[in-house]
């Protein structure tokens, strides 16, 4: 019954984002006020319903309904109850169901909170926003339904992979998927607005909260899924230029181009098709990789079965969807009233480089990614790694940061470039300490990483400098500085943080990827190896039984200096019912340094192969990110971005007395 | 300045980085691309010593030796040829004898590829896209090897986020 009610709810729901696809556009035409309603009702209706076969779903794999393939598939009645729940979106269909569930969720909120918005550009937005859920509503219920039923109900399930059996992989998705399908809504506004044919700095205001809290979601849900992949594979690697995860950095590097040119449109009314155009990218970028994640298209170290018809089908929304709308762009985009005018060196003009470093870079990714696609319809068979990225995206980015302190430090219009490198000498003088610092102290490793711990300094302090260029601190009284730090507008601490977070992880990964050690050897217990200065000794194993695996739990004694500061204990669990196992890596830190210690298979002879990594700073890596969602929340918070908050000029002037 | 003029400033300062991205890309191209082969394929092809590229295929059953301090040999063939392979290091979790592999690294002088990378996936029934694909076109291909997928009932479903590749680098 259940399965039936989630599968009907998923039908309704896709009637609802038929009809708001189309009566609130008519309306919007006809200038109807009720037809341009009914939009708002089918929004919160459709949420309603997604969200009935949302929670089918999982009521299904709680309850262990093992006639429903999808349970089947993926579930076990002995498995924990968390991971009973996130198996849910560790299958390809739960996951479609919880995409267009986000879908919804961000169509209502737009319905709800967007009061504000004039009727006929609520009313398209909403109507375009239902014209996605309706391909996907589509694509779920012709080639993936995730209620099908088993004509014979097998007794147990066939469990969930293993290593997705775990926390990470329970926040990990629908932060991503927040934050991929955050970016619908400034698509939906984009498109309205070509629609609407008329654009403007309030259009600017409204989609940049839209697109900001996306990219929060999509700035944690990345480096979530990085420190997931560090801990539960048992290699000690962070990010492995795999498409699949490309595909999430695609978004993420338009989206944070989206964010800065929606800045500019907002406060000087420039760059509107560029914004616009950026909006439809961003978007296209996360069909792209839900694409090249569901289809197989591309050999990949994830492991996604190809489905032919999947793939055809979510390739036919691409087309649609990016197609339709460049097309509209290249009709409508010179409609488009040009903006205000700038120097090319002046807060905009280094918004334009910040876009542009920007938008190559994420097509220097693009290109990466799809070459061996290409290359392959030609026969050829081959991969592109990290020596590729390392050598294009790395020095484009590099650019970018280098940039990224003088920006905030020039005016709008018109900026002084000598008068920003005055305020940043102290940064550079910094910066150039660190390299010197760096330099001398570096034992091996490449001569870049100095250079690269500069940068990352010069980016930090160069956060550090605008806040107090604009406090005062240096220059006016304590108590005056004091008094304008605390006036200061959210947006700028924002800003600070955000640019700060990503010196953080910049300086967390050329620490880690150039003085981190390694070491690989065949242990029997009470031998003792040394590494980075600790003193590790294997101590034993011992075998433990989980709810649904057994593990061979290994102890290690860490030591420095014969101080005993740390038991280890990794494991090799495996998992019956899929006879597999998976290795378990213990982690100890200290500061913000890891030592990590994965397991290999045990020798013949009783030894057993182990790999020990010391990682320096290596936690700044997710620190950075971390720092940089922050900042966007600050600014989210800010009183001027707030949503639907009422703007400062009309609540002063409605208090004033009628004269 | 004029709104000519700084069109002109933007298209030009566009044209630089994307000259620049592209020299970058080209640069890339021409070092950091690796390519796929198989035993089969490097007879043919007469690969150099030192030439990167990943080497796919089956581990042949009863070729894998254990040396001392994790040194390990084994040999990878697609039916067609044979191939010694030399890794120092872990194996991942569901490295076989018979199963599919995929090694990245280079041939030495006397014709073994000394692998630095081994991956392999976390599941019994895996064979990596790009040895099935040439098997099959070898001819090579036999049935049985997906013979465990097709048992199962059902589809075998996509799995969300799977960075299953166990791999094994130095």
């Amino acid at each position: 019954m259940i399965a039936e009610s989630g599968h009907y709810a998923l039908v309704l729901a896709l009637a609802l984002a038929l009809i708001q696809s189309t009566v609130p556009m008519l309306g919007a035409h006809q200038r109807d006020v009720a037809l341009m309603n009914v939009g708002r009702s089918a929004a919160l209706a459709q949420l309603v319903f997604a969200g009935l076969s949302f929670i089918a779903l999982i009521t299904l794999h709680v309850t262990s309904d093992f006639s429903v393939a999808n349970v089947f598939e993926n579930s076990h009645s002995m498995k924990p109850l968390l991971y009973k729940i996130t198996g849910v979106w560790g299958n390809h269909e739960g996951s479609m169901l919880l995409w267009v569930s986000i879908l919804a969720l961000f169509g209502a909120m737009v319905a709800l909170f967007g009061n504000n918005l004039p009727l006929s550009l609520r009313a398209r937005v909403l109507a375009v926003q239902a014209w996605v859920a309706a391909a996907f509503y589509l694509f779920i219920l012709m080639t993936s339904n995730p209620f099908a039923r088993l004509a014979t109900p097998p007794i147990e399930g066939r469990d969930l992979n293993p290593v997705l059996q775990d926390i990470g992989l329970a926040v990990h998705p629908p932060m991503l998927y927040l934050g991929y399908v955050g970016f619908s809504i400034s698509f939906s506004f984009a498109i309205a607005a070509l629609i609407e044919g008329r654009i403007d700095a309030a259009w600017a205001r409204w989609v940049r909260p839209w697109t900001l809290m996306a990219w929060i979601f999509l700035t944690l849900g990345i480096a979530m899924g990085s420190y997931w992949a560090y801990y539960e594979l048992g290699w000690g690697g962070w990010w492995f230029w795999d498409p699949v995860e490309n595909a999430s950095l695609m978004p993420w590097l338009a989206g944070t181009a989206l964010l800065h040119s929606a800045l500019v449109m907002e406060k000087r009314n420039a760059l509107k098709v560029w914004t616009i155009l950026l909006s439809i990218l961003t978007f296209s970028l996360s069909l792209l990789g839900t694409f090249l994640v569901r289809s197989g298209v591309i050999t990949s170290v994830h492991a996604f079965a190809s489905d032919p018809t999947r793939g055809v089908f979510i390739l036919g929304i691409l087309v649609l969807f990016i197609g339709g709308s460049l097309t509209l762009f290249a009709g409508r985009a010179t409609a488009l009233k040009q903006g205000g005018l700038f120097a090319p060196i002046s807060r905009e003009g280094a918004l334009v480089l910040n876009n542009l470093l920007l938008t190559v870079s994420c097509a220097t990714v693009l290109f990466g990614t799809l070459y061996p696609v290409i290359m392959e319809a030609l026969d050829f068979k081959l991969s592109v790694g990290a020596p590729f990225y390392n050598l294009t995206f790395g020095p484009l980015f590099a650019l970018l940061l280098l940039i990224v302190p003088f920006g905030p430090m020039l005016a709008w219009k018109r900026g002084d470039l000598v008068a920003a490198a005055q305020r940043l000498l102290a940064a550079g003088v910094a910066s150039l300490v660190a390299i010197a610092i760096a330099w001398a102290w570096a034992r091996g490793g490449s001569a870049l990483a100095p250079l690269g711990i500069g940068l990352g300094i010069f980016v930090i302090t160069g956060a550090i400098v605008d806040l107090v260029e604009r406090s005062g601190v240096a220059r006016v009284p304590f108590r005056t500085a004091l008094h304008r730090t605390r006036g200061l507008p959210r947006s700028v601490w924002g800003t600070a943080f955000a640019h700060a977070g990503l010196g953080i992880a910049l300086l967390g990964i050329v620490c880690e990827t150039t003085w981190n050690s390694e070491l690989i050897s065949t242990l029997r217990p009470g031998d003792v190896r040394n590494l980075a200065g600790y003193e590790i000794k294997f101590d034993g194993m011992t075998q433990r039984q989980g709810p649904n695996f057994t593990e061979v739990v290994s102890t290690f004694i860490i030591s420095e200096d014969g101080r005993q500061l740390s038991v280890m204990t990794p494991s090799k669990r495996s998992f019956a019912t899929r006879g597999m196992s998976t290795t378990e890596a213990a982690l100890m830190t200290r500061g913000v340094s890891q030592l990590y210690v994965s397991l290999g298979d045990t020798t013949a002879d009783g030894g057993l192969a182990v790999r020990i990594y010391h990682k320096p700073l290596v936690l700044l890596i997710w620190f950075g990110p971390v720092l940089m969602a922050f900042g966007g929340l600050l600014s989210l918070s800010d009183r001027r971005l707030r949503v639907g908050a009422p703007r400062p000029a009309r609540a002063a002037r409605a208090l004033q007395p009628a004269e | 300045m004029t709104r000519k003029q700084r069109r002109l400033t933007i298209i030009g300062g566009a044209l630089f980085v994307l000259a620049v991205a592209a020299g970058l890309v080209l640069n890339a191209l021409r070092d950091s691309i690796v390519f796929f082969s198989t035993p089969t394929m490097v007879a043919e092809k007469h690969i150099g010593p030192g030439k990167r590229f990943r080497l796919g295929g089956l581990v042949q059953p009863g070729s894998l030796k254990r040396g001392d301090d994790l040194a390990v040999t084994f040999e990878v063939a697609d039916g067609g040829a044979k191939l010694p392979v030399a890794y120092k290091g872990i194996l991942p979790d569901l490295f076989r004898e018979g199963q599919g592999v995929v090694a990245e690294g280079a041939l030495d002088a006397a014709g073994v590829f000394k692998a630095d990378t081994v991956l392999a996936k976390h599941d019994e029934t895996y064979m990596p896209k790009e040895v099935a694909d040439t098997l099959k076109k070898q001819g090579h291909w036999k049935d049985d090897y997906g013979k465990p997928q097709a048992a199962k009932p059902g589809p075998v479903s996509m799995r969300e986020g799977e960075k299953t590749a166990a791999g094994a680098t130095q």
